[in-house]
């Protein structure tokens, strides 16, 4: 039998804000345990938090990208339960009333473009961290990370396969990077994905019994996780069995998912809205700015790409993955770059310089019309094709300009006909037996005498004029 | 006259005249602790060298002329109130030992006032109960009678005024805290509406509820101290922005016209029938000032109590979390974290906290929320209706405070029902957010105080001050002082 699985995903972003949710501490990651706290994102007796505005803009901001719409009411509740990183004994969250409801983000997999719905958005404020040490008789606690603003994004169960989760997780994350309100690093923690997973006879209507798949930390485990689970779960229903609605935890060691707890035993968090904040009611005035202040979104600007530059989807892709790499993208355009040049030289030399070292684009030493002005060069005939990698690997260490590179090494290309009419005629006389082959027809031995003339002239002859020559004077 | 039995108008007349000083004033407050505080326990904590540091502040601004409304002033907080490196126990041994690294709100205007901190007062555990009886520590006494509780929650505040051992005092009520316990002890409470004055440093029992307010001498030191304390704080959302008027300019002003609503709800059967007759009598005092009494309903008072105890409980199970033993406060090691927990809020609570925390979390779990809690609020917006109604119609409403006066200690210990009952008059204003204060209008054969209740509109305190200043004025019963 065929089966389909059916995916839905509960994603934790946290928010790039300089303070917390609800006071006035650092969000800064890696500092010294609870050097960021007070009184307030501690729990302390009688402290009372105040919403952090900044925090409530980013998540209307990633709503409106999502196309949800902004709740003209919207609450926070509280989420009770005990857990030593958890100061007040509840977390502020959103319950009833989220920020953003009803929104959609776009995926393409296998050239088809596919919707996800968002069924909402809402804000939260991060727990701390246990910390276990020593004999394992007592842990510590960090309570840096409490009060650090969250987005939950909660999407429809619209999702097909391992494979579409993977794309969609891979879509927030550009989204969420484009608005500048989360960095995405799955790494670090600052994007975190649980998955409510089931599956069902393909054809079938009904939902099969869901389990949630918590704990997967990173890019690379969310097709890896959802495909062991989906997995798992066809066995057991063809081995006759029933899945079972239980909280399963993805070990990334053992790629396996693995019980955590059961619907029996899980927590009645005994929701309730949160008296010590007042309801949010978001005027409409500030949305439609903050609506106006968009950047343009990822799927925008690939369809731009694709007909304003001519460039192939594939390319449109990946240049706007990231706004910074986009932002680059256009700005060699901007200074004369020939459009499928400057993405070829992105996608290929420029990315794997990058990639060598570690870097975003952001810190590339190299900038924008400085490729623009190489390309010229190779367009001028100043510089060879082949040259243009040494000159372009020499800009991105130096810092240089092409021409001034191309003028300290002397790589500037030689295409003066004369020149090299002299260096053919020397490399013939020299090499006068493989002439004569040549010219019984051993046709292949071009690539000797273009090798012989390039070698002579430090590469740099101009590679059309030498062939030329060559076939001139040898037939 | 001592200086300790006077109020803050006059002391503030006689520092500012120069009459008088700061640490002659303390210095009298302290004699009077000394002789009183043995038979009323009133504090749970006595700062007295801070007290003493203040008072020379005091002075040093007076001389200065940079005194302000409470420079001198000794005032009595109750210990559910943060003060900055004074002990914060809320009378319960889980914070025993919990002296706060920052200053509430209310505090921080008083120290800017230039008041002298008194002491921390004792109260029922985390403000919950109507006689201190629930406190961890020890019960407070009421002057007029030591054999009788104070009233509660502010129990400590209400005596401690009431025994002349501060000049005023804070309190905090969250269904009638404030105003029973100075019903009981013959002394005047503000209820203030609720988001005039910041919670901030206020440790919350139910923070939909929870007001601080004023306990004081005579109506006019209450409209003095809430000048100091009100106004819209950025540290809680829950401050209402919204101005200020000064409330000692309602002091004075006619009464004449007023429109005086008595709900016929408030007049039950079981009612002590002094306290019935003291405050029908002074609805006939209103009314030879000029005010005309006008019959009124609030047709859902009969669920104020059990609304209000599924909404506290609620609130309370969630905001009493916070104290598992493992940041600070009381810990009871136990084999593993869960044991942790466990014996730590077993030992460090008292029964009517745990109670409270049961209620509420059984109210708020999944599967009875519906039935309890989010019914519950949905008959608060009907008792909230019921005033806007009133009010449309009429200035203020007139209730007794209390169905009764001052029971004894023990009295009610055994039946929380009853104890929950002596709230019945005080509730439905907290659940209403409307303000409320509570005057002296007569005692009982057995020479124990009885109060009226006044209750006004969202945000009009001053109309309260006006009525009720105009009645204090027209009486005698402020002017009496328990024998100690
Ligand atoms: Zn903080």
């Amino acid at each position: 039998m065929k089966y389909e699985s059916v995916i839905g995903l509960e994603v934790h972003a946290q928010m790039s804000t300089d303070t917390k949710i609800f006071c006035g501490c650092s969000t800064k990651f890696g500092a010294e345990p609870n050097s960021q706290t007070c009184e307030i994102c501690i729990g302390m007796p009688g402290v009372l938090p105040v919403l952090n505005r900044k925090a409530l803009e980013f998540a209307i901001r990633t709503g409106l990208a999502m196309h949800c719409s902004i709740s003209p009411y919207s609450r926070f509740a509280r989420k009770n339960y005990f857990y030593p990183d958890l100061p007040k004994g509840y977390q502020i969250s959103q319950f009833e009333h989220p920020i953003c409801e009803g929104g959609f983000v776009e995926i393409v997999v296998e050239g088809e473009t596919k919707r996800i719905g968002i069924t909402r958005i809402h804000m939260e404020e991060d727990a701390g961290k246990n910390i276990h040490e020593g004999n394992g008789s007592y842990s510590f606690v960090d309570l840096n990370r409490a009060g650090v603003p969250l987005m939950e994004i909660v999407s429809e169960p619209d999702i097909r396969s391992a494979k579409e989760a993977s794309e969609y997780m891979k879509k927030l994350r550009t989204i969420l990077r484009y608005l500048g309100v989360c960095d995405g690093n799955m790494e670090q923690g600052s994007l975190r994905c649980d998955a409510n997973v089931s599956v069902r006879p393909a054809g079938r209507k009904e939902y099969g019994t869901r389990a949630e798949v918590k704990n997967i930390n990173s890019f690379r485990f969310v097709e890896k996780a959802l495909e062991y689970e989906i997995k798992r779960q066809i066995r057991v229903v063809e081995e006759g069995g029933k899945v079972i609605q239980e909280t399963r935890l993805w070990d990334s060691a053992k790629g396996i998912t693995e019980s955590m707890r059961s619907k029996e035993e899980a927590h009645d968090y005994r929701y309730f809205p949160e008296p010590d904040l007042v309801p949010i009611a978001a005027e409409q005035r500030w949305i439609d700015e903050i609506g106006a202040s968009l950047p343009e979104l990822p799927d925008v600007k690939r369809e731009r790409f694709t007909s304003e530059y001519g460039l192939p989807e594939y390319d449109a892709d990946l240049l706007t993955t990231e706004k910074a790499v986009a932002e680059w993208f256009e700005e060699s355009i901007k200074a004369g770059g020939q459009p499928k040049a400057v993405a070829n030289w992105m996608m290929g030399d420029l990315m794997r310089l990058l990639n060598e070292e570690n870097r975003e684009i952001a810190d590339c030493p190299l900038k924008p019309p400085q490729l623009a002005d190489m390309l010229k060069l190779i367009d001028k005939g100043t510089i060879s094709g082949k040259i243009a990698k040494t000159v372009f690997e020499e800009m991105y260490r130096s810092e240089k300009n092409a021409e001034e590179i191309v003028r300290e090494k002397g790589l500037v290309q030689i295409s003066d006909e004369s020149a090299i009419e002299k260096i053919v005629d020397e490399v013939i006389a020299k090499h006068q037996k493989e002439a004569a082959r040549f010219r019984a027809g051993e046709e292949k031995l071009l690539g000797f005498f273009v090798g012989q003339a390039m070698k002579a002239m430090k590469g740099k002859a101009n590679p059309q004029v030498l062939n030329e020559l060559l076939r001139k004077k040898l037939s | 006259m001592e200086l300790y039995s006077l109020g803050v108008h006059e002391l503030r007349r006689m520092l500012d005249k120069g009459e008088v000083t700061a640490k002659e004033i303390i210095t009298s407050v302290y004699s009077r602790i000394d002789a009183v505080e043995q038979k009323i326990k009133a504090y749970v904590t006595l700062p007295r060298t801070e007290a003493f540091l203040m008072a020379e502040k005091a002075d040093r601004d007076l001389s200065a002329g940079t005194n302000k409304v409470m420079t001198g002033i000794p005032v009595a907080v109750k210990d559910n109130m943060c003060t900055k490196g004074v002990p914060t126990t809320c009378s319960s041994k889980i914070l025993r030992n919990f002296i706060p690294p920052y200053e509430s709100t209310v505090t921080s205007k008083l120290i800017e006032a230039g008041y002298v901190l008194a002491g921390k007062t004792n109260l029922d555990e985390f403000a919950m109960g109507s006689s201190t009886e629930n406190s961890g520590f020890h019960t407070t006494r009421n002057p007029w009678d030591t054999q009788r509780i104070p009233g509660g929650s502010s129990g400590g505040s209400a005596a401690a005024v009431a025994a002349d051992e501060c000049i005023a005092a804070l309190g905090s009520d969250t269904g009638g805290s404030i105003r029973q316990p100075a019903s009981l002890c013959g002394v005047v409470g503000m209820k203030p509406t609720y988001g005039r004055v910041s919670r901030y440093g206020l440790v919350a029992f139910a923070s939909s509820l929870d007001q601080i307010g004023p306990i004081t001498k005579n109506v006019t030191d209450c409209a003095m101290l809430l000048n100091v304390i009100s106004g819209r704080d950025l540290r809680d959302s829950t401050s209402a922005p919204i101005g200020v008027p000064d409330f000692t300019a309602a002091i004075g002003k006619d009464i004449k016209g007023m429109k005086i609503g008595v709900p016929k709800e408030y007049f039950i059967e079981g009612m002590d029938p002094e306290v019935d007759a003291a405050v029908r009598e002074a609805i006939r005092k209103f009314e030879s000032l000029g005010a005309v009494p006008v019959d009124v309903s609030l047709p859902h008072t009969g669920y104020a109590v059990a609304t209000y105890y599924v909404l506290a409980t609620s609130e309370a199970s969630s905001n009493l979390a916070r104290y598992d033993g493992v940041k600070y406060g009381f810990r009871a090691e136990g084999k593993d974290l869960i044991d942790t927990y466990m014996r730590t809020r077993a030992e460090g609570f008292g029964p009517e906290v745990k109670r409270r925390i049961m209620l509420g979390t059984y109210a708020l779990s999944s599967g009875y929320y519906d039935a309890y809690y989010r019914k519950a609020q949905q008959v608060r917006t009907l008792i909230k209706d019921d005033f806007e109604k009133v009010f449309r119609e009429v200035d203020v409403i007139v209730t007794p405070t209390s169905p009764t006066a001052a029971f004894r200690m023990g009295e009610k210990t055994e039946d929380p029902l009853q104890m929950y009952l002596a709230d019945i008059f005080t509730i439905s204003v907290n659940l209403a957010g409307v303000p409320g204060i509570s005057v002296p209008c007569g005692f009982t054969t057995g020479n124990l105080p009885i109060g009226l209740q006044l209750i006004g509109k969202h945000f009009d305190e001053e109309t309260l001050l006006t009525a009720s200043f105009a009645y204090e004025q027209s009486t005698e019963w402020h002017k009496r002082k328990p024998a100690l």
